[in-house]
């Protein structure tokens, strides 16, 4: 019979170890499970989980991969502050919405000025939209004491509609011929987040997301604010202790983690998506949750981790064209992947041991 | 031998870095009440955890009646016979007393029959309790008694008994043994885990003494002083705490109708609380556990908010303050539980130093955190107070008991403060562990600091204390004192056999 058995401090190797043993496994179960849709599983895993990267078209695919990650990472990094406090923002994908909205408003406000302020001042309002939006739930939760899962969660369909009616209402392009949408940034340059780098993906947000690691690093590693987050997280009452404010606590982390979203959500807009639509979201603010527990909470891992999910998603996006595969397959491989680094996380705070049962 | 209920030989455990149990043997008879005797870390726990079948040994053997006994889970040990009461309850505070017995019974009979059932035995052996009640509105003396006759109602032939009387009033202690006794003498052996030696003496008729996971004697403790035994468990002369007496100066911490509602729902509200603490003071507040300990504590450190008045420190009103302006002033704090609240389980000694010490040691500047600092700082704690760990970069969880709490108080005293308010310094510490704390408060003591010790462990504050007051139901009562006293009228400013006067409602 296998036993768990506690270890007496967490497994170093093990918590290192445990996110690649996890991507291991989905290739293998992914790979069993294109097997029986008729695929060539070897061919399908390579698709998905090389060829990206290292593969024919690797040059366009890697840029793509910068493009998609950069957001994950960036809502991510946000979360993973609240999480690792035991404050629970499920609303992203909401302040990401609405940092959008705002930030884009601001930018076509201005059309067709052109100046060097413009963007700046965009990404200040996209933050601050998504601050603003976070501030509901921390608010009601630190006056009323309301649980800030549900409230974050039920103001993301709130920011859905306001995306539909704005996109097909105030924000719509007056040239647009009645066509839903707002005007593209990519014509208007002063307020396009465009690459860069022509061709190597890395945008405002992907410089923006790169910041945000470092500064969650230092502050989690070095900073008395880091500190108490995690203190909060590991032991409340310790925390309450060490003279914590539980509800200072849970203002300044929904309101850097809706800043932060917002954040993302004027990138995306303003570059990659290129305009307010009713589906431009793509519902990055939910994966995000999940590429912050894939990366343990971490901003390393949260880079790493979005890197990975992100290479899925092109990946992906690769295999469902080349070989023919139902996206829905692609969502169960993610799936999977949570599945798998869940279920072997138990390994860095267990040992397994093997031994029999036996009846007295 | 051949009479032994249990018999245990070579029994070993390592665990990484520490061998728990070293070839451990020793027998216990039918009705006998054998005491385990030990300090903290020297094996204790892990033993009756592997008789218990919570921990399986490396090897060595265990016998039951002579037959071959291997427990693989509790419920193995249960079915051979073996019931164990833990140091910590398991009870649910929402439940009442019946619904928490079957909750820990193999099959539990139904309600109405389990209520009748509970009454018999707790009638029987002289432990009332009404099956109806609420857990949370138990005192600890009667939550324990719900523990033990959950163990009663599976008829044990041995019963395992861990630090039993570290909650009780010494009125509720007398009952305790009055009905291990009864036990005893209806045949059901008694493996009894304490280091109190005079109850060992007055309970137990032998004794196994651990050290450093090693059997180093098996004797009668009648037939030894208290003395004796306590340097054979410790394996060197014991030092008694011990410093001059010293005129109390001037009023440092004044505790003037200090009334707060408990943060927990059964938790007891503090009611118009008033002390005066003197510079170079220590005063004892004794109660049995639940009376508004906690509460006093969080109220003192600051994590409950209290009137501005009701609270002041050299004359300036801290009722209102946070626990680190409170540090900043002085008034430092070491709350009971160690794991959770006093540190964080996880984190390693050097965060955990910084925990408290952020402000007095100033560990930090802009915000930024001098983790060297701290490391040197958790350094220092973990040489003046002998704390036993391979160094600072451990996790706090991964400390025995004793080696924690010696931590979390050597942390506050070296912090040089003016007031410090501690609960329960010495709960579950081995002896010396327990001197050296208590000697390094009255050093502090010594130096001019004004020393408030919260305790459940009488012989602590009569040792220690200039004055002693009572917590019973949130009053504090009048401090007096504590050469005037004697153990019976502590006992009785405490509230008396605290819950125990009311018997059997019905029969």
């Amino acid at each position: 019979m296998l036993r768990l058995e506690k270890r007496p401090s967490p497994s170093r190797l093990w918590t290192g170890a445990t996110p690649l043993l996890a991507v291991l496994l989905t290739m293998l179960a992914g790979g069993a499970m294109f097997a029986l849709l008729g695929s060539d599983p070897v061919v399908a895993i390579r698709t998905i989980f090389w060829d990206p990267l290292f593969g024919e078209f690797a040059f366009y695919y890697r840029g793509q991969l910068l493009v998609k990650a950069a957001p994950l990472i960036l809502i991510a990094i946000g979360l993973s502050l609240g999480f690792r406090a035991g404050i629970w923002n499920i609303g992203a994908e909401g302040q990401y919405i609405v940092g959008a909205i705002v930030g884009a408003a601001v930018g076509l406000a201005a059309y067709p000025t052109e100046s060097r302020l413009i963007f700046p001042a965009m990404i200040l309002a996209g933050a601050f939209a998504g601050w603003l939006w976070a501030m509901i739930p921390a608010i009601l939760k630190t006056r009323f004491n309301t649980n800030e899962i549900l409230v974050s969660l039920m103001l993301v369909y709130v920011a859905e509609a306001m995306l539909a009616s704005v996109s097909s209402g105030l924000l719509r392009n007056p040239d647009g011929m009645g066509f839903p949408g707002s005007r593209n940034f990519k014509d208007y340059p002063a307020a396009h987040n465009a690459f860069l780098i022509e061709g190597a993906g890395v945008h405002w947000g992907v410089v923006a997301a790169m910041i945000a690691v470092i500064f969650a690093y230092v502050l989690l590693g070095r900073h008395v604010l880091g500190f108490h987050i995690r203190l909060t997280g590991e032991a409340p009452r310790a925390a309450r202790f060490a003279g914590v404010n539980p509800s200072l606590l849970v203002v300044v982390c929904l309101g850097i983690s809706g800043a932060l979203a917002g954040l993302a959500g004027l990138f995306e807009v303003s570059g990659p998506a290129g305009q307010i639509s009713i589906d431009f979201n793509s519902g990055y603010g939910f994966t995000a949750i999940i590429v912050a527990f894939l990366g343990r909470l971490h901003p390393v891992g949260i880079l790493l981790a979005g890197l990975l999910m992100a290479l899925t998603y092109v990946g992906g996006d690769a295999a469902a064209s080349a070989l023919g595969l139902p996206s829905a397959a692609i969502q169960l491989l993610q799936g999977m992947l949570l599945f798998f680094l869940l279920a072997v996380d138990v390994l860095a705070n267990f040992r397994i041991r093997f031994g029999r049962t036996e009846a007295a | 031998m051949s009479e032994m209920l249990l018999a245990v030989e070579g029994l070993t455990k390592a665990y990484p870095g520490v061998v728990a149990n070293d070839h451990v043997g020793f027998g216990v008879a039918p009705g006998e009440v054998h005491a385990l005797l030990g300090e903290n870390g020297a094996g204790k726990s892990t033993l009756v955890k592997m008789i218990y079948g919570l921990v399986r040994p490396d090897s060595g053997t265990m016998t039951w009646r002579s037959e071959p006994y291997k427990p693989a889970t509790p419920h193995d040990a249960r079915k051979s016979g073996v019931a164990m009461v833990f140091q910590h309850f398991s009870l649910f505070e929402a439940l009442n007393v019946a619904e928490n017995v079957a909750l820990g019974m193999e099959d539990p009979p139904p309600m109405g029959q389990l209520a009748e059932r509970i009454r018999d035995v707790s009638g029987k052996y002289g432990l009332p309790l009404e099956p109806h009640r609420l857990v949370g509105d138990l005192s600890a003396g009667e939550r324990q008694r719900v523990e033990i006759i959950r163990c009663l109602l599976q008829d044990p032939k041995l019963l395992i008994m861990d630090e039993p009387t570290s909650v009780l009033t010494p009125q509720e202690v007398e009952i305790l043994f009055q009905t291990l006794r009864r036990l005893s003498a209806e045949g059901t052996a008694i493996l009894y885990i304490s280091h109190k030696l005079e109850e060992i003496r007055a309970l137990c008729d032998a004794a196994t003494i651990l050290r450093q996971g090693k059997v180093v004697a098996s004797c009668d403790p009648r037939e030894r002083s208290a003395r004796e035994l306590a340097e054979l468990m410790v394996g060197q002369t014991l030092h008694r705490p011990s410093r001059a007496a010293a005129e109390p100066g001037e009023v440092v911490l004044d505790i003037d109708g200090l009334s707060v509602e408990s943060s927990s729902p059964f938790g007891t509200a503090l009611k118009n609380v008033s002390l005066k603490v003197h510079a170079g003071e220590v005063v004892g507040i004794g109660g049995v556990a639940g009376n508004g300990q906690d509460e006093l504590l969080a109220a003192l450190s600051g994590e409950l908010s209290s009137h501005p008045t009701a609270i002041r420190l050299h004359g300036r009103d801290i009722g209102d303050q946070g626990p680190n302006r409170r540090r900043e002033l002085g008034l430092l704090a070491a709350p009971e539980e160690r794991l959770g609240h006093a540190a964080a389980p996880d984190m390693s000694l050097t965060e955990n130093a910084a925990l408290t010490g952020m402000i007095r040691e100033r560990l930090a500047g802009r915000g930024f955190i001098n983790w060297g600092k701290a490391r040197r700082f958790a350094e220092a704690i973990i040489a003046d107070f002998d704390v036993r760990t391979p160094g600072p970069e451990n996790a706090a969880r991964s400390l025995s008991g004793g080696n924690l709490q010696k931590f979390v108080i050597g942390r506050e005293i070296l912090q040089r403060p003016e007031v410090l308010v501690v609960n329960q310094p010495t709960w579950g510490v081995d002896a010396s562990a327990a001197a050296a704390i208590r000697q390094a408060l009255l050093d502090l003591a010594a130096r001019g600091a004004a020393i408030v010790c919260i305790s459940q462990d009488l012989d602590e504050l009569m040792e220690i204390s200039d004055r002693f007051a009572a917590l019973n139901e949130g009053r504090l009562s009048v401090p007096r004192p504590t050469h005037e006293l004697s153990i019976e009228e502590i006992g009785l400013m405490m509230g008396g056999a605290h819950g125990m006067e009311v018997a059997h409602v019905e029969a």
